[in-house]
């Protein structure tokens, strides 16, 4: 059997079954990370005296014959945005290069109460600012399908770490696409839950109205394990739903025959790529020949999309990031004279290129006289956006498209254009600023062998359809 | 000279926003505009970065006026996706809000963190207080 290769039901019937221990698995990840993370760079710190307490709780419990939890003994990986009590998070920044939480995220705490063994933190943009991994302040990460290439972003570090199988599991956060378009990249499966279906506390904060937490796995089977563990409404964050949680591995061995598929031209138009168009087109088919029917729609305000996502998302970050000013827990320059200077020095020596660029788009988006023309403008074409899916949903079940317009490329491609790494989330951020669930599954791959993301979009609160959809993708591809 | 730079900055909006596009090909951000928004960021930039955030932002904000060819005059701006469910609409203002409600009471959902674990991230503390550099200037 081998240990790193295995989903998460597997690990815990092997576990309860004494077929091996939690202890062992743990053992073998980090044996794989020590092998392979020198060159892919997934991980930022790892916690193995945490993990291994853990998995010794896990073993006891399996040796006295009790049940195990969902998550019993399976070792997860945490992108380094969610706080671990004890564990340095330092969301890819320097700025929080020495951070220690005194506090665990809700989502990470629901894991390990889950029995998820947390093996340590994944690298991403500082901030959870990019789409390749560039940004981030200690190393980039690379592909493991192609080390030349980017592994998407900004959870570019726990996509990698999946795809390695230097984790089962690992969480992400999703801010403009930053799960699924990883996810695509790395040929794993990415979802982004519903705003509000996962608590955000202890995530740190880029944009608020935005930020959602979600699993990256293997399997959709196991991203609906995931999911079903750290949903819910928390008390901890006052946007977390009041709304049921379904069995979402229940759900999806329902039928999919019947349900409607809705397919918007404005997903694919000019700059994508024709081999993920091909691939795409491909797995629409496949959903037709299970029973689905396709039915075309119109998301007519689409092309506003990043406009409107850039606008928000900065001018939230710009508000959120005020917060590091090197007095209570973020860098601090050496030798400043006066406060004032102390908050300039130490931002301006600890933030990369990207943060102070969003920054200062979202002050100056912020700033008097601009306000209107830019943040209160972009959120009425929010507006719009959010009643296109709400028209469309009218018509139909979920919405297929593809997750990105182009399969990994290359480091540094696109790293000196801010505004060609911006389109990148052409067909992500839609989602975020509706609100709506959405998932990656890959869908085939490029010439070059580089994996091809599928994306299936959903109502509110209805991840349930779009897991099944894609696990009857999964199970007949 | 920061408010003058800025109150300019302030007409050109004006004048782009209630003209057609030809308006908004013109260099939206100057330097000027650059210093004074780095000032309420609390950043300080180099000359260098000073420059390419000149080239940026004109880049980004140029792509970001297409926004203007939708007529949002009657569109009510959507500020939460919350505002969307779980909201009692019978209910006025925050009472819409019911479901987020809890109760108002002293460390109701976690206790504050003591002094010292409140204190061991910080760069400098006398073991009370933060410590920071003088606050008063001149």
């Amino acid at each position: 059997m081998d240990l790193t290769q295995l989903t998460i039901d597997a690990v815990r019937s092997a576990v309860q079954q004494r077929k091996t221990t939690a202890l062992a698995l743990a053992e073998a990840h980090y044996a794989r990370i020590q092998k392979e993370d020198g060159e892919i760079g997934a991980f930022l710190t790892l916690c193995k005296e945490r993990a291994l307490e853990q998995a010794d709780r896990i073993d006891r419990m399996a040796a006295e014959g009790q049940p195990l939890p969902p998550l019993g003994g399976v070792p997860v990986a945490i992108k380094d945005v969610m706080s671990t009590r004890g564990v340095r998070t330092t969301a890819g920044s320097k700025s929080l290069e020495r951070y220690i939480p005194p506090y665990d995220c809700t989502a990470v705490a629901r894991l390990e109460a889950a029995g998820a063994v947390v093996l340590g933190k994944t690298n991403c943009d500082e901030f959870a600012m990019g789409s390749s991994n560039e940004n981030s302040s200690f190393h980039p990460v690379r592909n493991p399908r192609d080390l030349s290439r980017v592994p998407g972003g900004s959870s570019g570090g726990s996509a990698a770490a999946v795809a390695a199988d230097m984790a089962v599991a690992a969480l992400g956060s999703d801010t403009g696409g930053s799960i699924r378009q990883p996810a695509s990249f790395c040929g794993v499966v990415g979802l982004m839950p519903t705003y509000g279906r996962v608590s955000r506390y202890g995530l740190i904060a880029f944009a608020s109205s935005l930020d959602h937490i979600g699993p990256l796995t293997r399997t959709v089977q196991d991203a609906a394990t995931v999911l079903g563990v750290i949903a819910g409404r928390d008390p901890m964050d006052s946007t977390s739903a009041d709304v049921p949680v379904p069995d979402y591995v229940a759900e999806l061995e329902k039928p999919v025959r019947g349900l409607k598929l809705g397919v918007a031209k404005e997903y694919f138009g000019e700059g994508l790529d024709h081999e993920v168009r091909q691939s795409v087109e491909q797995a629409i088919e496949k959903l037709q020949s299970l029973g689905c029917e396709i039915v075309p729609v119109s998301l007519p305000h689409t092309p506003y999309a990043i406009p409107t996502y850039y606008i928000i998302a900065t001018a939230e970050a710009s508000s959120n990031l005020a917060r590091y000013d090197g007095v209570r827990y973020s860098y601090r320059a050496a030798g400043v004279k006066s406060l004032s200077e102390m908050y300039r020095r130490s931002r301006d020596e600890s933030f990369g290129a990207e943060v102070k660029r969003r920054i200062m788009l979202g002050t100056y988006a912020l700033s008097a006289g601009y306000y209107d023309a830019y943040y209160l403008k972009a959120q009425r074409v929010r507006t719009l956006l959010t009643r296109d899916f709400d028209e469309a949903f009218n018509k139909v079940d979920a919405i297929v498209t593809p997750t990105s317009p182009t399969a990994a490329f290359r480091l540094g491609e696109k790293s000196n254009d801010p505004l060609a790494m911006y389109l990148a989330d052409i067909y992500t951020v839609t989602a975020d600023l509706a609100g709506i669930p959405g998932i990656s599954i890959p869908c085939g791959e490029t010439r070059e062998k580089l994996p091809i993301g599928l994306q299936i979009l959903g109502k509110h609160f209805d991840e349930a359809t779009i897991l099944r959809l894609a696990h009857a993708y999964e199970q007949a591809a | 000279m920061r408010g003058n730079s800025l109150s300019a900055g302030r007409q050109d909006q004006a004048q782009w926003i209630h003209d057609d596009e030809s308006q908004g090909k013109e260099m939206k951000v100057t330097d000027a505009d650059v210093t004074y928004v780095a000032d309420l960021a609390n950043l300080e930039l180099s000359t260098e970065e000073r420059r390419g955030m000149v080239r940026d932002l004109n880049s980004i904000l140029g792509y970001i006026e297409r926004l203007n060819e939708l007529d949002t005059a009657h569109i009510a701006p959507m500020a939460q996706v919350s505002d969307r469910y779980g909201v009692n609409e019978a209910n006025q203002d925050s009472e819409r809000f019911g479901y987020a409600y809890r109760e108002d009471v002293v460390e109701g959902l976690r206790k504050s963190l003591p002094q010292d674990v409140a204190l061991e991230n910080a760069p400098d503390s006398d073991g009370t207080f933060f410590r920071v550099p003088k606050v008063i200037e001149r």
